[in-house]
């Protein structure tokens, strides 16, 4: 579930550390009486690779043609490098964007697709055809120049809706899950492909999703949207470890939600207790499946300052190279493991979990 | 998989009507284009090329007949002229309005023929409705005489006509534009102006090519307008066929010309299908 890849220091400093390129300011947008984004502040940095996460009606891909410029907020503003975006109409925005389905101009050839902004703001013709060149070549197409788009495949269609948007030079790049209507295998290597051009190439990417996966993989931050409002916005592996609320730690990745409280610096829940730095009231915690560890009785426990139980196997699902395992305690806590898969795991398993992996998160309304 | 009763019984009503109506009549009017009337009013039938002879040895046919495709022509352009931007103001900018608007657009089609014929009559004759305000508001002291019962009349007669069969496919042509290319456009940094040059006229040119078919081909066998409101001067290819069957009674004469609309009209009709299929991408 880590990013595969290693992360430029923009992912660890998050957008403070780094000029900032756009500035989403308190952008509010409702169709009719539905509200679809509530007081969205956001900021993007310069070459940054963020990814707009959440569910279907979550509202991202609103908040994107927002920023491009096809539909306007009700209230906020959009800033980018100290210029007023959202009062100017998408055609003089230095933004581009990747469309869902491509949005290729059917009557026009690859070459002329790829050509039509440098064409509309009136370049030279011979600097218009060394840099469709030079856009061609970097999506590995320059073979399709005079195809029709119907002639290419999807996966090709994708490439030269790519090489049109970037051909333009913008600050930065809305990607509308350009992904989505590729087949797994493909997929997957786009997606390697695309953080790897984002690298070269140094603009900004704001990438809309509802992938998980996906937005591990492939983003510097994530900003978690659900119903209209950010839930957390951090780094793949901020957010993995240290989710801000139950809906983020459900959403990305799996995990066992602990319900309990704290007295007197000691967290209990059910019948676990271990020491935390937190008040007291009621209290939740995310503890993600492989933070749990099956304890070999031959070699013992793995160490001191650890929660130990038992608990006995409900279900077990073969996931390859690890394996799930539901496992009910005494008391009824009932909570998920991943392991290394093992065969001689059944019945009856001595389980230990470290404190420092149970995450306090707040509760999120609705949907849990 | 079905009977032979049942395939026989859908295929052959509408074989039989194609046959009946269409075949057969067609057929004869192609006999008769070769025969010929005697000085006794009867129809000769042995084979002769005079009729098409005469088409273009007496004047007032291929001139009539050339007069009907300039009328056709102006019909068609005025059409697509006020059709077009008519279409694409429904299509792209009339929001909650443009199921209202586009019935508006229909309903003369529901109005009679003749009703609307006569409705320009009432409108443009010498004591009409437009020459009593132009002398009311002393634009001119005499009524226009051009106004009624000249080419004038008829090209806007059918022009008012037509422009709704005009309007219909580049309407259907340009609701058939996905929305996102037109984003897409403007996402690049194309103005509206330049939007409309570079994608939204080239993917509605199919629905332009029906509509300017439907208009000319409508106009060029039109003989009501021009009976009604053309005058000498208006007179038109099909008023001259409706004579030749009728009080002239040269019926082969009458087929000949027939026979040369009807290549014409086919002609037109593949050419604008195969512009089509040239303008289309799907």
């Amino acid at each position: 579930m880590d990013s595969a890849t290693t992360e430029p220091a923009i992912a660890r400093s998050g957008a403070s550390g780094t000029q900032s390129l756009l500035s989403i300011r308190s952008v509010a947008k409702s169709f009719g009486k539905n509200p679809v984004l509530r007081d969205i502040s956001l900021e993007i940095a310069e070459g940054e690779f963020l990814t707009i996460l959440g569910e279907s009606g979550s509202g991202k891909t609103t908040l994107l043609r927002i920023i491009a410029g096809f539909e306007s907020a009700n209230s906020g503003e959009i800033w980018m490098e100290g210029e007023r975006l959202d009062v100017l109409p998408p055609y003089r925005r230095r933004v581009n964007t990747v469309f869902q389905h491509y949005a290729l101009f059917p009557h026009l050839t690859v070459e002329e697709n790829v050509g039509y902004g440098l064409r509309v703001a009136k370049l030279r013709k011979d600097e218009v055809a060394t840099r469709v060149e030079q856009a061609l070549a970097m999506v590995k197409m320059a073979a399709y120049a005079g195809s029709k788009p119907a002639k290419i495949s999807g996966g090709q269609q994708q490439r030269i809706a790519l090489a049109r948007a970037l051909v333009n030079r913008p600050r930065l790049l809305l990607l509308d899950e350009p992904l989505s209507a590729l087949d797994a295998n493909l997929r997957r290597q786009m997606q390697v492909e695309l953080k790897s051009l984002q690298r070269e190439v140094g603009i900004s990417f704001v990438f809309v999703t509802h992938d998980q996966e996906e937005a591990m993989v492939m983003s510097d931050r994530i900003a978690l949207l659900r119903m209209g409002e950010l839930e957390q916005v951090a780094s793949p592996r901020e957010i993995y470890r240290r989710p801000a609320t139950a809906y983020t730690a459900q959403f990305i990745g799996h995990t066992n939600l602990l319900r309990g409280g704290v007295l007197s610096r000691v967290a209990r829940c059910h019948s676990l207790d271990w020491p935390v730095g937190l008040p007291d009231g009621p209290v939740l915690f995310s503890l993600r499946p492989e933070n749990i560890r099956v304890v070999d009785l031959a070699v013992g426990s793995s160490g001191v300052n650890v929660v130990r139980f038992r608990g006995r196997i409900r279900h077990r699902a073969f996931h390859g190279s690890t394996e799930l395992l539901q496992v009910e305690c005494e008391d009824g806590l009932k909570v998920s493991v991943r392991t290394a898969t093992r065969e001689k795991w059944h019945g009856d398993l001595e389980l230990e979990f470290s404190p420092d992996d149970a995450i306090a998160v707040r509760e999120s309304q609705e949907r849990i | 998989m079905f009977s032979r009763a049942y395939r026989a019984a859908i295929t052959v009503p509408p074989l039989l009507w194609v046959t009946v109506f269409l075949l057969v009549p067609y057929a004869l009017l192609f006999c008769y284009s070769f025969w010929s009337v005697s000085s006794t009013q009867m129809i000769v039938h042995s084979w002769t090329l005079d009729n098409y002879r005469d088409l273009w040895r007496v004047n007032v046919y291929w001139q009539t007949l050339f007069r009907s495709m300039w009328i056709a022509a102006r019909v068609m352009i005025f059409s697509l002229l006020l059709g077009y931007p008519l279409a694409y103001y429904l299509s792209f900018h009339a929001g909650p309005r443009k199921d209202l608007l586009y019935q508006l657009v229909i309903i003369p089609l529901w109005v009679s023929y003749l009703v609307r014929a006569y409705a320009w009559k009432t409108i443009l004759g010498s004591d009409g409705v437009l020459n009593t305000l132009l002398q009311y508001v002393h634009v001119t002291t005499h009524p226009l005489e051009f106004l009624l019962y000249s080419p004038f009349a008829v090209v806007l007669t059918l022009t008012h006509i037509y422009t709704p069969f005009a309007f219909l496919p580049i309407y259907a042509s340009l609701e058939h534009i996905p929305r996102n290319l037109v984003e897409a456009s403007h996402d690049l940094g194309a103005s509206p102006v330049q939007t409309f040059w570079r994608v939204i006229l080239p993917l509605s040119i199919p629905g332009v090519l029906a509509g300017a078919t439907f208009a000319f081909v409508l106009s060029l066998g039109d003989f009501l307008a021009p009976l009604l409101l053309g005058g000498p001067s208006g007179i038109m290819i099909s008023n001259i066929v409706v004579s030749l069957f009728g009080a002239a009674y040269n019926w082969p004469l009458g087929a000949a010309i027939s026979l040369c609309m009807l290549l014409l009209v086919l002609g037109l009709l593949f050419l604008s299908e195969s512009l089509e299929k040239k303008w289309s991408f799907r």
